[in-house]
């Protein structure tokens, strides 16, 4: 039982929960809506043990290496760190159904990494420039910043569809949470995910420093994290603006999501130092 | 008092007052944009848009690979906007400055205020600033008096600062921590500048460059990237070794140079230098960036008769006239070449080597040694089968050199940015105030609170708190 069988059989795990929080919206049950917090959680489990076991299987081929090197094992950590984080902030904020929008997103990200045929699957050993314990702290806390911009996508998302329907007459989104609640929502995990997204970017800095001579070289990984972060910067400044936040934090969100997503796919469609690209 | 003759007077009075006035209102209003939250979110759109071009078209490529791109017109115009350098035009430095001052202006303006709060003596006290509604609201059966003292010890151990005071049916207790959070924002927006400045004296005051050592011997000084500055290291770096490793699958595993620092002919000392594991020195880094062959300065050269065990054994150092074995003439090994192409097949490693064989006779002979194939030399069919039997492959070191005194600087901005960022999100400033009122032989008990940051977290802590108070006596 290898590490990749292990992972392809949790994407199913990661598919069961995103769909008990499709019925728990649709249906309104709580008792499925607990199921689904508990099939999320093993989910979370269940990716740490295929994690886990895909960095022993590495010390057994004599190569020992923290499994966050590659497109696959990113991939994996993503699904893992956006279950995670949603986990957290549905026990704070008690709603379930932010877990419809945010859970398929782990699940999709899981499933691109088990069935693509362009994702490459086996334990490579690392290159010289990959061996670094920077390498371990720059993409744990980048990936963390990521998953918290994908939960405060989602709640943007909910938030967008609320405002249509104030009054919550509407079956579908009657059972959203309140504007406000929403609203603080995609804040404080806004918040979590700019300090994370910024120690990503530091603990790449000085990498960068110790294996390239330079911290900072507009490299175009670099750059659009910094893109990123400019946007998450602003959406952070305009709650001090009056009557700018709500909606506009919305928008903004979800195009520093698309930024996140260029940030991690895209950039391997242009030149550079940083494709994960094989 | 008015009197007709004046009015004129008084209006030319005020003009001339507008006009002394108008560049001050104008000078203000240009301050308070310069100042203003608007100013630093067009800011950040406009970095990130223009950062966002600088990633689309590929930056410090060849201008021969550019204008096959644009074609010449448009790249004379793009470079004219400095697009190909773009992060480091004019005018993205320019954004960058009017950040900076913009952040700086917003804080010296907010600042002083935020400062009188938090070195404020006595906790706040001001109801304007709690929320209207009570957090919470319970009776107890012993009056006010017998209140006090045990909730001001209650809270004086969660609040830093606690003041209590007598009112006209009982007391109200203030308490108060977390001022200092309140600087947080500030901390944040000092590390930016430092982050600035310290790229900003890197880029003034730093080096980059690369220096290719071949094994055993050493240099003193780096060429610049860009070809045109030398820069002395002040001491000498001298490459003892390189070597490479390879994974059975062909990658790199690992490249290594062992250095040795001399300073004054003497040696200071030795250090492997790996990528990912710099070298040093007296603000000097040293990186291994590249690698490459240089022709090995001796090989050993089998010479055997074929059909016959006769095989000699010849070292034969490179550009030498030798002679053969068995009295056939004299040969040289005329160069090395790290792969070879010979009729369109790639034979790696390869010695070039002439024949000169004693009998007038016969011509010079050019013949080829991959060091791959033994075998090759059967081919020629002469009377020798030359093959490489061993030499020794020599390396030169690839370095990147550079110098930046501004990385201590951005590192403290790194670390102050974390932590400021980390204490304006997640910490703040609570107040809570309870008001003991007496009524009847018992109390009433009224809790509000108050915090700038972190809501949620602090509405469940103020909650704790209430309970334990309603049930602490």
């Amino acid at each position: 039982m290898t590490s990749s069988s292990v992972l392809s059989a949790v994407t199913f795990v990661f598919a069961g929960a995103a769909l008990l929080y499709w019925c728990t919206w649709i249906f309104r049950n709580p008792a499925l809506g607990r199921c689904a917090t508990w099939v999320s959680l093993a989910a979370v489990a269940a990716c740490t043990a295929g994690i886990v076991l895909r960095w022993v299987e590495s010390h057994r081929m004599g190569i020992g290496r923290a499994p966050l090197s590659n497109m696959y094992e990113s991939l994996v950590f993503f699904s893992w760190t956006i279950m995670a984080v949603y986990l957290v902030i549905e026990r704070q904020y008690r709603t379930k159904t932010l877990g419809a929008v945010v859970t398929p997103l782990a699940f999709l990200a899981m499933a691109y990494a088990s069935l693509s045929p362009d994702v490459n699957r086996t334990i490579q050993p690392l290159i010289p420039a990959l061996k670094s314990n920077w390498l371990i702290a720059h993409v744990f806390t980048c990936f963390l910043g990521y998953a918290a911009f994908a939960v405060a996508f989602g709640a943007s998302i909910l938030y967008l569809l609320k405002r249509k329907d104030a009054e919550g007459t509407g079956w579908v989104l009657s059972h959203l949470p309140d504007v406000a609640v929403l609203d603080d929502l995609t804040h404080q995990t806004i918040l979590l995910g700019f300090l994370f997204l910024s120690l990503g970017i530091i603990t790449g800095a000085v990498w960068a420093n110790s294996a390239w001579g330079s911290y900072w070289s507009w490299d175009p990984k670099e750059t659009w994290s910094l893109i990123t972060w400019f946007i998450y910067a602003t959406v952070l400044h305009t709650r001090m603006v009056k009557g700018w936040y709500g909606k506009r934090t919305a928008f903004l969100s979800v195009l520093g999501f698309a930024a996140v997503l260029f940030t991690y796919f895209g950039v391997n469609l242009l030149p550079g130092l940083h494709s994960y690209a094989q | 008092m008015r009197t007709s003759a004046p009015r004129w007077r008084c209006g030319l009075l005020h003009a001339a007052d507008n006009m002394t006035q108008q560049p001050k209102r104008q000078g203000r209003r240009i301050r308070r944009f310069l100042a203003s939250v608007k100013l630093t979110i067009g800011l950040l759109l406009i970095l990130a848009a223009t950062s966002i071009v600088g990633t689309l078209i590929p930056q410090n490529e060849s201008p021969a690979a550019y204008v096959e791109t644009f074609g010449q017109g448009l790249y004379r115009a793009m470079r004219l906007l400095g697009l190909f350098d773009m992060y480091h035009s004019w005018w993205f430095q320019v954004l960058l400055g009017l950040l900076t001052l913009n952040l700086v202006l917003c804080s010296w303006n907010r600042l002083p205020a935020v400062w009188k709060i938090v070195t404020a003596a006595e906790p706040e006290r001001e109801a304007s600033h709690m929320g209207a509604a009570p957090l919470d609201t319970f009776s107890r059966p012993l009056p006010p008096e017998d209140l006090e003292p045990a909730y001001r010890r209650l809270l004086s151990k969660r609040f830093r600062l606690c003041r209590s005071e007598r009112t006209g049916d009982g007391f109200t207790l203030y308490a108060e921590k977390g001022r200092w959070t309140r600087l947080g924002v500030y901390v944040v927006h000092l590390s930016v500048v430092f982050i600035l400045v310290g790229g900003l004296i890197g880029s003034l005051f730093g080096f980059k460059g690369f220096t290719n050592i071949p094994e055993g011997e050493s240099v003193t000084s780096a060429r610049s990237r860009d070809g045109d500055r030398i820069l002395d290291l002040g001491f000498t770096i001298r490459c003892d070794d390189f070597s490479v490793q390879f994974y059975d699958s062909g990658m790199p595993k690992e490249y290594r140079s062992t250095l040795t620092v001399l300073e004054n002919e003497k040696e200071l000392f030795t250090k492997y230098v790996i990528v990912n594991a710099p070298l040093r020195y007296k603000g000097i880094n040293v990186y291994q960036s590249s690698y490459g062959t240089i022709p090995p300065r001796e090989v050993v050269l089998q010479f055997q008769v074929p059909g016959s065990p006769m095989a000699y054994t010849v070292p034969a150092p490179l550009h030498q006239r030798l002679s053969m074995p068995e009295a056939r003439g004299s040969f040289e090994v005329t160069g090395y070449r790290s792969s070879l192409s010979f009729r369109g097949h790639q034979l790696g490693p390869a010695f070039l080597l002439r024949l000169y064989p004693s009998g007038e006779k016969e011509a010079p002979e050019d013949v080829i040694l991959p060091t791959r194939f033994k075998g090759f030399d059967k081919m020629r069919k002469g009377y020798f089968v030359v093959s490489v039997l061993d030499y020794e492959e020599r390396f030169y070191t690839g370095l990147q050199i550079t110098r930046d005194p501004g990385t201590t600087v951005v590192y403290i901005g790194f670390v102050m940015i974390i932590l400021g960022c980390f204490v304006t999100f997640f910490m703040g400033h609570q107040r809570l105030r309870v008001k003991i009122s007496a009524a009847g032989r018992g109390s009433m008990v009224e809790v509000i609170g108050a915090t700038n940051r972190n809501r949620q977290g602090f509405q469940q802590r103020a909650a704790r708190i209430s309970r334990l108070l309603a049930e602490s006596l």
